[in-house]
C-alpha cells in the first residue's frame, strides 16, 4: 500500500469524526474551546498510535476469539497512562476533559483502528496509520473547538478578536449539534 | 425527594445525549425507526443499571480499601464487557422472548460510552447504592426518551425536502441540536 496515502487519508476522506462519524461523543463534549479540541485530540492521537503500535506486534499470537477483549486491556492501559500524566502535569487541563479522558476506553474509533488495520498490517503502516488517522482525529476536535469558540466568546485559542460577549449558544451543548452539523457538510462538499 | 431531584435532573436537565454528550454512536446509529429505538433503550436500562451497582461494589470493597483506584478505567471496562457476555447467556437461556427483542443491542453495549460513563459518574459523584441506581436508571430513562424523540424526527424528515448539501448526517446532527436548546429549556427547574 501506498504509505503517503495511507498517511494523508485520515484528514478529509476517512477522516474519523465528519466522514466515518465515529467518536463522536468526545468531538462534542470537549470542543468548547480550540485549546481543549486540541489537547483532546493529541490524547486520543498518543492511545491510537501506541495502541495500534501493540496490537500490530502481538497479532499473531492473540487467538481470533479473544481478540477484542485483548485490544480492550491494550488500549486501557495506554489511556490510564495519559490520564495519569496529564492529571500529574495538566491539571488545569485534565479538570477541563474530565470525564472523557477515561473514557477514551470506549473510543469506538480507537478500538477500529486496532481491528480494522493493526490486527491485519505491518507494524510500519500501523504506525503510520495511527498518526495519520489520530492527525485527523486532532484536526476535527481543533476545527470543530475553533468554530464554537470563534462565534460563541469571539476568540481563538484564548485571543479576543471582538471585545464583546459571543453567541454562548455555541459554548453550550446545541451548538456543539449544529456546528458539527455544518462542518460535516463543508466537509461532504470538499469530498466530491 | 432526593431522588425526585436526580430523577428529574437526569432525565430532563442534565439529559446524557444532550447535555453530557454520552452515548452518541447509538444515539445516531440506531435511531432511524422509534420501534429499534426503543429496544436500544430498554437494553442500555438493563445493562446500565446492573453495570452500576456490580462496579459500586468492586470500587467500595476491591478498589478503595486497596488503594488501587488507579485501576478504574481497566477494571471497569473488563467488568462490563464481561458484564455484557453474561448478561447476554443469561438472558438466552432464561428469557428466550426478551433475547430476541433485545438482539443486536447487547453486544454493542461493550463500546457504549454512556455504560461506563454513568459508572463512573456514580463513583466521582459520591452516591450510596440506593441512590447510584437510581442515578443510573433515570440516566438510562433520559437516554431512551431523547434516542425515541429523534427517531420520531428522523422518521418525518424522510417526508420532507433538505437541501442537497444537508442532506444524511448533517440534517440530523442539526435535529439533534434543535433537541437540544428545547431540553436547555429545563434548566430552571431542578
Amino acid at each position: 500500500m501506498n504509505q503517503a496515502k495511507n498517511f494523508t487519508k485520515g484528514f478529509i476522506r476517512e477522516n474519523p469524526v465528519f466522514i466515518l462519524m465515529l467518536g463522536l461523543c468526545p468531538a462534542l463534549g470537549t470542543t468548547t474551546s480550540a485549546f481543549n479540541g486540541l489537547g483532546m485530540g493529541l490524547a486520543t492521537m498518543f492511545v491510537v498510535i501506541m495502541s495500534n503500535i501493540v496490537v500490530s506486534l502481538i497479532k499473531n499470537f492473540v487467538p481470533n476469539k479473544v481478540r477484542i477483549p485483548c485490544y480492550i486491556v491494550i488500549i486501557a492501559s495506554f489511556v490510564t497512562i495519559v490520564d495519569l500524566v496529564m492529571a500529574g502535569y495538566m491539571p488545569a487541563l485534565h479538570e477541563q476533559l474530565g470525564l472523557f479522558i477515561p473514557l477514551i476506553v470506549v473510543n469506538c474509533f480507537v478500538l477500529g483502528r486496532a481491528e480494522a488495520f493493526a490486527s491485519k498490517n505491518t507494524l510500519i503502516s500501523s504506525i503510520i496509520d495511527g498518526s495519520g488517522m489520530g492527525l485527523g482525529f486532532t484536526l476535527a476536535l481543533t476545527l470543530l473547538g475553533a468554530a464554537r469558540e470563534i462565534f460563541g466568546s469571539y476568540a481563538l485559542f484564548g485571543f479576543q478578536f471582538i471585545p464583546a460577549d459571543g453567541m454562548l449558544v455555541f459554548i453550550l451543548a446545541p451548538g456543539a449539534f449544529i456546528a458539527l452539523g455544518y462542518l460535516i457538510a463543508l466537509a461532504n462538499k470538499l469530498n466530491k | 425527594m432526593e431522588y425526585i431531584i436526580i430523577v428529574l435532573s437526569a432525565i430532563l436537565v442534565n439529559n446524557i445525549v444532550l447535555a453530557q454528550f454520552l452515548g452518541l454512536c447509538p444515539f445516531f446509529g440506531v435511531s432511524n425507526k422509534i420501534s429499534t429505538a426503543a429496544g436500544m433503550g430498554g437494553a442500555v436500562m438493563f445493562v446500565m443499571t446492573i453495570a452500576a451497582i456490580v462496579t459500586y461494589m468492586i470500587s467500595h470493597f476491591i478498589l478503595i480499601p486497596f488503594d488501587l483506584i488507579y485501576l478504574r478505567t481497566i477494571t471497569y471496562i473488563l467488568v462490563i464487557s464481561s458484564l455484557v457476555q453474561m448478561v447476554e447467556i443469561i438472558l438466552k437461556k432464561v428469557s428466550p422472548p426478551l433475547y430476541q427483542a433485545l438482539g443486536i443491542f447487547l453486544p454493542l453495549m461493550t463500546t457504549n460510552c454512556a455504560i461506563l460513563g454513568v459508572a463512573i459518574l456514580v463513583i466521582q459523584q459520591e452516591h450510596t447504592l440506593m441512590s447510584g441506581v437510581v442515578f443510573a436508571i433515570a440516566h438510562a430513562i433520559g437516554f431512551t426518551l431523547a434516542l425515541v424523540i429523534l427517531a420520531g424526527i428522523r422518521e418525518q424528515l424522510e417526508l420532507v425536502n433538505v437541501p442537497r448539501g444537508m442532506q444524511g448526517n448533517p440534517i440530523i446532527l442539526i435535529a439533534a441540536g434543535l433537541l437540544a436548546l428545547a431540553f436547555m429549556g429545563f434548566a430552571g427547574i431542578v
